[in-house]
């Protein structure tokens, strides 16, 4: 900053006042000296952050790219191979398969909590506080809390042959139905996602009933008076307020869906078959036992730009209008 | 008012139901954790002869004290640098401002939607370059810059809430950025700090991905990790496995139970910011 740039705002200022003039290169000069402080020093906070941040993620991230873009077997010489991996992503019928076993999981993860998270938080809003509430809360935050390997391991037992599922199916009668869930071909991937929602069901829960909570009283008492029932009420004043909450659950549990990787590792490990390989398990899988890490790369990407794909346009939708 | 009382009613009920079904798996892994060794345990059934000394034959057979150590050892090289450099950065975005701060919260953001699978495998060739594969540093140093989105994210949004007049006044005190940093905004963003050493702990305990692809020794990953490599050892042996994985869990359910209100406040606050 020169001396002219910090005079320059004089002649529009104001008018010749003399006794501002001794002030005035104080203040050209206090915000240069601001700037220093905050750009030398502050700098100097954020870069440990940025240095790591660069360094294991950006860094990593720049060479997914490029890798994505050769044949390489991790150890010998990487050849150009252009767009060939992203061709093979898009045309192979088995990686297309893999990508829809992530978007149908967004159902199980993403759908399935919110909607019924829905459903517990409007008929719960009044019972949030007090001891029962706590209980509650705490319990429903256990699956969020315990590693989702554990929580994998528990839901195979449950879901085995010798489980609590099969166990109570017998119980009620429909024995014939009982089956090892996760074994099947029919049922492998549905059985995986409710893993999925039993984990996610009690974030989105607590985050509507939070959310709920926050809705003018007033509201609901106008739309009585108008004389909507529970479902009218629900559709005009619950569901737009909560706008913000559903967008936040959604975008938590879309990703959680899409890069889903410990319960699919540990429950079935893909199978049977490739019924519940998700992209997470398959990038694993090709870039350290196929050693295809430029295929390996180029679903990574793909899985980025998918997340990316899903996740924005919520954002833009349940975010844009409130500000 | 009658109606609100059936009302009132049928949400416990539902809250009832939901409450159970989320701790079924627990109860059921309890349950066959409980029987005995060798035997084939079905969905839920209390054990006439509880076995309690599962637990200690699955502490002996999967090495726990060797994993605890292990993970503690993560977990103190991941959480107080990642804390302590995310309320820095936190602080000259949110407080100082620094120029060019926003291109560099920008280039966070990007960030905070990545799946971890997306950097894996160049990390693998990384840590191998550096030499630190099958090493702890091979977890704990990706960790911190993966967390960086996130924690930046939260301690910035802690510090631009904070009115910029404070740090002015320390500053006509003459105290200079580092004082100002640590006598005054750091003790007042102490709650921010504390949620996120919460979150921090239970998300370095619970990772699974990098710790096997990154380190092939199990006594030498975080539990989650730990717990794949046991699973795959003692996968038919469903008691002893039940007894294992219980046992790993518990740490994560006493943080959270000791901690659950800052922790329920900071998962709410932290999905709601993210």
């Amino acid at each position: 900053m020169t001396s002219a740039f910090g005079s320059a705002p004089v002649g529009r200022g104001d008018p010749v006042s003399t006794p501002a003039r001794p002030t005035r290169p104080s203040a050209a000069r206090a915000p240069r000296k601001r700037w220093a402080r905050a750009g030398g020093t502050g700098w100097l906070f954020v870069l440990p952050a940025v240095v790591m941040y660069a360094a294991f993620v950006l860094r990593p991230l720049v060479l997914t790219i490029q890798y994505s873009f050769y044949n390489w077997n991790g150890i010998g010489v990487a050849r150009w191979a252009g767009l060939d991996n992203y061709l093979t992503v898009f045309t192979d019928s088995d990686l297309l398969k893999i990508i829809g076993n992530a978007l149908v999981l967004i159902v199980f993860f993403s759908f399935v909590p919110v909607a019924l998270g829905l459903l517990v938080a409007s008929l719960v809003r009044r019972i949030t506080t007090g001891a029962f509430g706590t209980v509650v809360r705490t319990v429903l935050f256990l699956p969020q809390v315990i590693p989702l390997v554990a929580a994998g391991i528990a839901w195979s037992w449950l879901l085995s042959s010798n489980g609590l599922i099969n166990q109570l199916l017998r119980a009620v009668g429909l024995g014939g139905v009982a089956r090892a869930w996760l074994g099947d071909f029919d049922t492998a991937l549905p059985a995986v996602g409710v893993i999925g929602a039993w984990v996610l069901l009690g974030l989105c829960t607590i985050l509507l009933v939070t959310g709920m909570s926050k809705i003018d009283p007033a509201l609901y008492e106008a739309a009585r008076l108008d004389g909507a029932g529970p479902i009218r009420e629900f559709f005009a004043v619950t569901l737009p307020s909560l706008r913000q909450e559903i967008g936040v659950c959604l975008t938590v549990t879309i990703i959680a869906a899409l890069a889903s990787f410990d319960i699919v590792y540990i429950s079935t490990s893909g199978g049977p078959g490739l019924q519940t390989t998700v992209p997470g398990l398959e990038i694993y899988r090709l870039a350290f036992s196929q050693r295809q890490v430029g295929l390996a790369s180029a679903l990574a990407v793909v899985l980025m730009l998918l997340v990316l794909l899903c996740v924005l346009p919520i954002q833009r939708l349940t975010r844009g209008d409130k500000s | 008012m009658n109606l609100s009382r059936r009302e009132n009613l049928t949400g416990r009920i539902f809250l009832l139901v939901l409450v159970v079904v989320t701790l079924l798996p627990f109860v059921s892994m309890l349950s066959a954790a409980l029987q005995p060794r060798g035997t084939v345990p079905s969905g839920l059934a209390w054990p006439s002869d509880p076995q309690w000394g599962n637990f200690a034959d699955a502490f002996t057979v999967a090495n726990m004290g060797a994993l605890l150590r292990s993970s503690l050892l993560i977990v103190a090289g991941v959480v107080p640098v990642s804390v302590l450099i995310a309320t820095m950065a936190g602080f000259g975005l949110g407080q100082l401002r620094v120029p060019g701060g926003r291109i560099v919260f920008g280039l966070l953001l990007l960030g905070l939607t990545l799946p971890f699978e997306a950097v894996v495998t160049p990390l693998y060739y990384q840590m191998q370059d550096l030499g630190l594969l099958n090493t702890r540093w091979a977890i704990i140093l990706p960790l911190i810059g993966l967390y960086m989105p996130f924690a930046v994210f939260w301690m910035r949004a802690h510090f631009s809430n904070v009115p910029v007049e404070l740090s002015e006044a320390a500053r006509v005190d003459g105290s200079s950025t580092w004082q100002l940093f640590w006598r005054v905004q750091v003790p007042l963003a102490k709650p921010a700090i504390a949620s996120l050493t919460i979150l921090m702990f239970l998300w370095t305990w619970n990772q699974f991905l990098l710790a096997i692809v990154l380190v092939d020794d199990p006594a030498k990953r975080t539990m989650a990790g730990a717990l794949g490599a046991f699973q795959g050892q003692w996968g038919t042996d469903l008691v002893l496995l039940c007894a294992g994985s219980l046992l790993i869990l518990t740490p994560t359910l006493i943080v959270f139970l000791i901690f659950q209100r800052q922790f329920i406040k900071a998962l709410i606050q932290g999905s709601l910011k993210g």
